[in-house]
């Protein structure tokens, strides 16, 4: 699927300053030579299941499936990892990565601050230097996390230009390892970037469609019609997909923040509304002007808050394997509310896009469909904020 | 014969940036013309971008006053337009690969040609990825400039023996700025490069003072200097193009002469 300069299609390739080329050489090299390393296999198994929880559950949603009465619908529990998101996954092997390379220092951007949150967790668990770089919007949407991180030994720099949220974030963490380079490995967050970032992070994350069709294949003795899972960057999703995208027969579904809907400037749809630049290293698709100027994205969910999507999605796109559906705000905070109420567990406001768009899909679905809905973090780091969307008072709210 | 050679041919170059349309299209004009006079040999002229990451805080600030003052890339192609017919010291644009990627690579190139351009600097598309935009480049004689970077090593003959125009010497780590000091070898990077290529370098990347500019050109074939521009801009506004002027005079002044 790939091609040997880092391509998905006409997607991905390395569009970045000189100054950085060397260093995404080295980590190409130092990945593929561990990947293949039964020693560094060992270890990653081994922080995945005895420090962030893996396997994570793949657990029936019995009342859920009998309140939409169609599809049978299983929910892969990511938010019960350590730290509470899918992003540790990424964060584990990348840390592990850059330790066997020598580095000491791990820079991280971030939206929600699971991404942040994970890379100072590593970081502490592996005793390195931290520092994460988080839009000054989301600093304020997520200052929990922004505490999390602190506590756990990381600096947070609120990133003030632009939008002040994860694009900008993404862009001075860029800036920041032109600055230091030898000692410091950039923990990127999703399957974005320069090449061979999308590839690394996929595999990483791939652990998640691992783990499902397994767990699917005991429980049902069949796989899924569709797997479904949000998508900013689009971590959580590839990771979803990847062990399905050669079984024709499962669906793939991504479900993008259209905030206040794709027919407004207030979206951060890419697939619905972008077209294709180049940007953050990365050919694909992007929302942008006409002149190529990259769009003040908007969404209510800090983690989906991206104008591109990675380029492994695009080319999926392009080729007509996956689909990526557009998910309103109002959407994905009644969905927010709606698995609370049900099943009793708080998705992230990011995972409560996937639940929104399975919430539509499932009633039409025949009683012996299955579909799989990622739950890529929970939603603890969200009650505030959707508290405020709602006009709720409660205690503990600044505002 | 590259036009840009031309640039070197009058002792050690000084090569200004200027960000177009900060704080207007007017006063960059007014700016380059100034620059010509007072004895600039090149100009790189910045097409302005909403997220431009190879620049510091000074030239993240012009992007973003110059986006906010309506800059377009049409509106800076009528303005080049106007310009050349007065300046005729070689011109390069300075923007990012998304930039020309979305105006059409085609389009852009030919406009470039036909307004009077003499090459394009995208600083996030490395030697790997020239293939993108070099052989429209080619066709419209627009030459596509090469960076070389401190971290550059085992790379700089590949690029160095492919380059064209001139060479782009990063002086420094990180992003667009002015720097109190520069520490990178540069002599030995420059050799590295002249033992590839017969095609000028300049130096750019933390240079503002005469002192800093008589160093990197001593070195190299010229110096290149943007972020120190840019708050002469950033403080004068549309007062800034004398100032501008008596800037690049007193920094080619101090290289003149090596």
């Amino acid at each position: 699927m790939m091609s040997a300069n880092g391509r998905f299609g006409i997607h991905g390739g390395q569009y970045i300053p000189e100054t950085l080329m060397n260093a995404v050489i080295e980590l190409e090299e130092a990945y593929n030579h561990y990947k293949n390393d039964p020693e560094f296999n060992r270890e990653l198994k081994q922080l995945f299941d005895e420090y962030a929880g893996r396997p994570s559950r793949l657990y029936f949603a019995e009342k859920m499936t009998k309140d939409l009465g169609g599809a049978k619908i299983y929910l892969k529990r990511e938010d019960l990892n350590h730290t509470g998101a899918h992003k540790i996954n990424n964060v584990l092997g990348q840390a592990l990565l850059a330790k066997k390379m020598g580095k000491t220092r791990l820079i991280a951007e971030t939206g929600a601050g699971q991404h942040g949150v994970a890379t100072a967790t590593a970081a502490a668990l592996m005793g390195m230097e931290c520092v994460v770089f988080m839009g000054e919007e989301d600093t304020k949407r997520q200052a929990l996390n922004v505490y999390k991180m602190e506590l756990l030994g990381a600096r947070v720099v609120p990133v003030t230009t632009g939008t002040k949220t994860l694009k900008d974030a993404v862009s001075e963490a860029m800036r920041e390892w032109t600055n230091r380079i030898s000692d410091t490995h950039y923990c990127l967050g999703s399957v974005m970037g320069p090449h061979p970032f999308p590839t690394i992070v996929r595999d990483f994350q791939a652990v998640i469609s691992k783990e499902i069709k397994e767990q699917i294949l005991e429980k049902e003795g069949r796989l899924p019609g569709a797997v479904i899972a949000c998508v900013g960057g689009g971590s959580n999703a590839i990771g979803t997909f990847y062990h399905f995208i050669e079984d024709k027969d499962v669906r793939l579904i991504g479900c993008e923040a259209a905030g206040r809907g794709v027919n407004t400037f207030e979206t951060a749809a890419t697939i619905a509304t972008g077209k294709l630049g180049i940007f953050h290293g990365m050919k694909s698709y992007f929302c942008q002007d006409e002149y190529g100027q990259i769009a003040p994205v908007y969404s209510i969910s800090a983690g989906l808050d991206y104008p591109g999507i990675g380029p492994e999605h695009a080319y999926l796109h392009d080729s007509g394997r996956a689909e990526y559906v557009p998910v309103t705000d109002d959407e994905a905070v009644a969905a927010f509310e709606y698995l609370s109420r049900t099943e009793g567990i708080i998705p992230a406001i990011e995972s409560a896009h996937a639940v929104a768009h399975a919430m539509k899909i499932a009633p039409s679905m025949g009683k012996d469909e299955i579909i799989v809905i990622t739950i890529s973090g929970r939603g603890d780091k969200d009650c505030a904020a959707i508290a405020r969307y709602r006009g709720v008072k409660y205690i503990g709210d600044e505002v | 014969m590259s036009n840009i050679k031309r640039a070197f041919g009058n002792g050690k170059a000084f090569i200004a940036f200027i960000t177009c349309g900060d704080p207007d299209l007017e006063t960059t004009m007014e700016a380059v013309k100034e620059m010509e006079k007072a004895g600039a040999d090149l100009v790189e002229l910045g097409i302005p971008f909403s997220d431009p990451t190879a620049e510091g805080p000074v030239i993240q600030g012009a992007n973003l006053r110059a986006l906010n003052a309506g800059t377009t890339t049409d509106r800076i192609f009528g303005m080049v337009k106007e310009i050349r017919k007065e300046v005729t010291i070689p011109m390069v644009f300075m923007t990012y690969a998304n930039v020309v990627f979305s105006y059409g690579a085609e389009k852009f190139m030919k406009t470039c040609s036909d307004i009077g351009m003499d090459g394009l600097i995208l600083p996030d598309l490395p030697f790997e990825e020239k293939g993108e935009f070099l052989d429209i480049c080619h066709k419209y004689d627009i030459d596509l400039i090469s960076l070389i970077a401190p971290t550059s090593e085992n790379r700089i003959a590949m690029i160095a023996s492919q380059a064209e125009g001139f060479i782009y010497v990063v002086s420094s780590l990180g992003v667009t700025g002015t720097r109190s000091e520069i520490t990178t070898d540069l002599s030995s990077i420059v050799t590295a490069i002249r033992e590839n290529t017969d095609l000028p370098c300049a130096i750019g990347f933390g240079i503002s003072t005469p002192e800093q500019a008589k160093k990197m050109a001593d070195v190299s074939d010229g110096a290149i200097v943007g972020s120190a521009i840019i708050k002469i801009l950033e403080k004068y506004g549309k007062d800034a193009p004398k100032h501008v002027g008596e800037y690049v005079k007193s920094m080619k002044d101090a290289i003149r002469q090596l």
